[in-house]
C-alpha cells in the first residue's frame, strides 16, 4: 500500500544503526552532534518546503515556530513533567510543542491568507520578530538570558524516527488529494480556486501543518543543546532554513535532505576558515541561483518518494482496460 | 425556470464600467455565443458569473440559486466551469494531475486519511485516477497521461483545459475564446469538439468568440456587446446584418 516493505525494512534497519551507534558510542561525540544536527535541519527545510517550495508561498520566519516548539516542549519537560519521567513524556513533550506551534501558524495563517498577494512574507517576518521578542519579555521563561534546565533527551534514535516520519508524513500528504491542491496553487491560482480547489482551506491545512513540524524540531533542538535563548530563533536562522531550500531544491523531498545535509556539513567543514566561511557559503549560493535557480533537485523527486499507487496509476488502468477489452 | 439567469449585472473598474446591465437568460441545452471587440467586457462577465469578480450591481441566478458573493470553488461545485483566453493549465504537473485536481470537490476523504493514507484514501485515489484515465480517453489524450502538461502542442493545450473543465461535472461550460491562434482546420475540429461534448455531457454552454467562422457555425443565439453594453441580440442570420454591430466592429462610416 505504501512504498512497499522495503520501505519499512530499511527505515527499520536505519533505526537500529542508530540505536547500536548511541548505546555503544561508535561515533566519536562530535560528529554524532552533527548528524543530529542534520536530522533537526531535514525536518525545518522539508516542513518550509512544503510553503515555500510546492504551496509556492513565501514564508520567512520559521525560525519563529521552532522558538515556540522549543519553549513549549522545554517548558514541559522541565517544569510538568518530574525529572525522573521526563524521557518518557519526551514524544509527548515534543508533540505538544509542535502543537502549539502548529496552532500559532493557523493564527498566523488565516489572517495572512485573506487576500491574495505578498503578504505572507510580510507578515512571517514580522511574526518571526514578534516571537523573539515576546520571549525576551516574558522573564518567567528566562527572557533575554534563555531557558535551560532540560536533559539532553535528544538522541540519535529520537532524531531518526522523527526525520522519516517528517518525511514521510510530508509525502504522502503531497501525494494526496490535498497535496494536489497545494500544486495547483503554485501553478495557478485562480484556475485552481476555479477547478474547485478550497484555496484558503488548503493554504491553511498547509501552514498548520509545516509549522507543526517546525516545533518539533525546534523541541528537539532544545533537547538536543540543552539551553536556548531567544536570539537562536531570529531572523538569521529563519534565513538558514530558507538557504537549505533553495539550496536542495524547491518541491521535492530528495531536495530537502540534500540542501540540509550540504548545508550543514559544508558549514562544519569551513570551521578552521573562520569568519571567510560565511564569504564561501553565499559564494556557493550565488552560482547555485545562476546555473541551477530551482536548486539541486528543484521539482524532482526521487522513485523512493513516490507512493506506488502515483506511480503505477496510468500501468495499472492499461492493464485493467486490456482485460475489459479481452472479455467483451 | 431558466438554468442561467443574468439580470442587471454591472461591473465598475474604478470609474470605468466594464459591464453595464447585462441581461440573460439561458434555458438547460443552449448554447449562445457572446461576442465583441476588444475590451467590450467579454471575459469580465465570466469572471463575474463565476465569482472571480464581485458584480457593482446585478445578480447571477444558477438553477434558482443566487450565486453573488460565493467563491469560485463553490460555484464550480455547484455546476459551472470555464477555460480561459489565455491557457491556465498546471503547467508542471502532468496531464493526469491536472484532471485529478478538477475531482477536489468530489474526493470523500478527510485530511488525515489523506496524511496517513488510510482508510478512504486507496479506493478513493484508484476512483478518480480511474476516472480521471477514462475522461482523457475519451479525447484521445490518455497516451499522454503522464507528459507535463506545459510540453503539449497548444492545440491539445485547449482541449486538455476544456477537458479539465468537464472533469468538474458542470451542467453549463463558458468557453473564452477557445479558438485563439488556431488555424481554419483546427478551428473546424474544434467546432466539431463543442457539439459533441454538448451532445455527450448534456451541456448548457456559453461561447466567447471573435472568430466569426466558430460562433456562426455552432451558436444558436448570439449577443454582442461594445464599451460593456448589450449592443444587439439574436440568431445569427439577424447578427450579421446588424447595423450596430457592423458599426461596432468595422467603424460608422462603414455601416452605412
Amino acid at each position: 500500500m505504501m512504498t512497499g516493505s522495503s520501505f519499512f525494512l530499511s527505515a527499520l534497519a536505519g533505526l537500529l544503526a542508530c540505536c547500536i551507534i548511541q548505546r555503544y558510542k561508535l561515533i566519536n561525540p562530535y560528529i554524532l552532534m552533527v548528524m543530529m544536527y542534520v536530522g533537526i535541519n531535514i525536518i525545518l527545510t522539508a516542513s518550509l518546503n512544503l510553503i515555500n517550495g510546492y504551496m509556492g508561498e513565501f514564508s520567512v520566519g520559521h525560525a519563529g515556530f521552532m522558538a515556540v516548539g522549543a519553549y513549549v516542549s522545554s517548558i514541559l519537560t522541565v517544569r510538568v513533567f518530574s525529572a525522573q519521567y521526563a524521557q518518557w513524556f519526551f514524544p509527548l513533550a515534543l508533540i505538544a510543542g509542535g502543537m502549539g506551534a502548529g496552532l500559532v501558524g493557523m493564527i498566523v495563517a488565516i489572517p495572512s491568507f485573506k487576500t491574495r498577494g505578498d503578504y505572507l512574507a510580510i507578515v512571517t517576518l514580522a511574526f518571526n520578530m514578534i516571537v523573539k521578542s515576546a520571549i525576551e519579555n516574558i522573564d518567567a521563561i528566562g527572557g533575554p538570558r534563555g531557558f535551560l534546565g532540560m536533559h539532553r533527551l535528544t538522541t540519535l534514535p529520537w532524531i531518526f524516527i522523527w526525520t522519516v516520519l517528517t518525511l514521510w508524513i510530508i509525502r504522502n500528504f503531497i501525494y494526496s488529494n490535498y497535496g494536489r491542491g497545494v500544486l495547483s496553487i503554485r501553478e495557478d491560482e485562480v484556475a485552481s480556486e476555479l477547478m474547485g480547489v478550497h484555496t484558503r482551506r488548503v493554504k491553511v491545512l498547509t501552514f498548520v501543518i509545516s509549522s507543526f513540524f517546525a516545533g518539533v524540531a525546534g523541541g528537539l533542538f532544545a533537547h538536543l543543546l540543552q539551553f536556548i535563548n531567544p536570539n537562536s530563533f531570529n531572523i538569521l536562522k529563519s534565513t538558514d532554513i530558507l538557504i537549505m531550500v533553495y539550496l536542495g531544491g524547491v518541491g521535492s523531498i530528495i531536495g530537502s535532505i540534500l540542501g540540509a545535509t550540504i548545508f550543514t556539513v559544508l558549514l562544519e567543514i569551513l570551521r578552521p576558515l573562520q569568519v571567510w566561511r560565511m564569504v564561501i557559503m553565499p559564494l556557493v549560493l550565488i552560482f547555485l541561483m545562476l546555473f541551477r535557480p530551482r536548486g539541486i533537485m528543484g521539482l524532482r523527486e526521487l522513485r523512493l518518494f513516490v507512493p506506488e499507487q502515483y506511480r503505477k496509476a496510468v500501468a495499472r488502468w492499461r492493464l485493467k482496460r486490456k482485460k475489459y477489452d479481452a472479455v467483451s | 425556470m431558466p438554468c442561467l439567469e443574468v439580470k442587471n449585472l454591472t461591473h465598475y473598474f474604478g470609474g470605468l464600467c466594464a459591464v453595464s446591465d447585462f441581461n440573460l437568460a439561458l434555458d438547460a441545452g443552449e448554447l449562445i455565443g457572446i461576442i465583441g471587440p476588444n475590451g467590450a467586457g467579454k471575459t469580465t462577465i465570466f469572471n463575474l458569473i463565476t465569482g472571480i469578480y464581485r458584480p457593482t450591481k446585478g445578480v447571477v441566478r444558477f438553477k434558482g440559486k443566487d450565486l453573488t458573493g460565493l467563491r469560485p470553488a463553490a460555484i464550480t461545485v455547484r455546476g459551472i466551469a470555464r477555460t480561459f483566453q489565455n491557457i491556465r493549465l498546471f503547467n508542471n504537473l502532468s496531464v493526469l494531475d491536472n484532471v485529478r485536481i478538477a475531482h477536489y470537490a468530489g474526493m470523500k476523504y478527510t485530511p488525515l486519511e489523506g496524511i496517513l493514507h488510510i482508510g478512504r484514501f486507496g479506493r478513493e485515489e484508484e476512483r478518480i485516477s480511474e476516472s480521471s484515465l477514462e475522461l482523457l480517453d475519451r479525447f484521445n489524450i490518455s497516451e499522454l497521461a503522464e507528459t507535463e502538461a506545459r510540453n503539449l502542442p497548444y492545440g491539445m493545450q485547449r482541449r486538455l483545459e476544456i477537458v479539465r473543465a468537464l472533469a468538474t461535472k458542470p451542467l453549463l461550460l463558458l468557453l473564452d475564446e477557445p479558438a485563439a491562434g488556431m488555424n481554419p482546420s483546427e478551428v473546424h475540429r474544434l467546432i466539431d469538439f463543442v457539439r459533441i461534448i454538448r451532445k455527450e455531457f448534456s451541456l448548457t454552454i456559453i461561447l466567447i468568440e471573435h472568430q466569426m467562422r466558430l460562433v456562426m457555425g455552432v451558436c444558436e443565439r448570439i449577443m454582442v456587446l461594445d464599451f460593456g453594453a448589450t449592443i444587439a441580440e439574436g440568431t445569427p442570420e439577424e447578427i450579421q446584418n446588424n447595423p450596430k454591430v457592423l458599426e461596432a466592429y468595422l467603424g460608422q462610416e462603414a455601416a452605412v
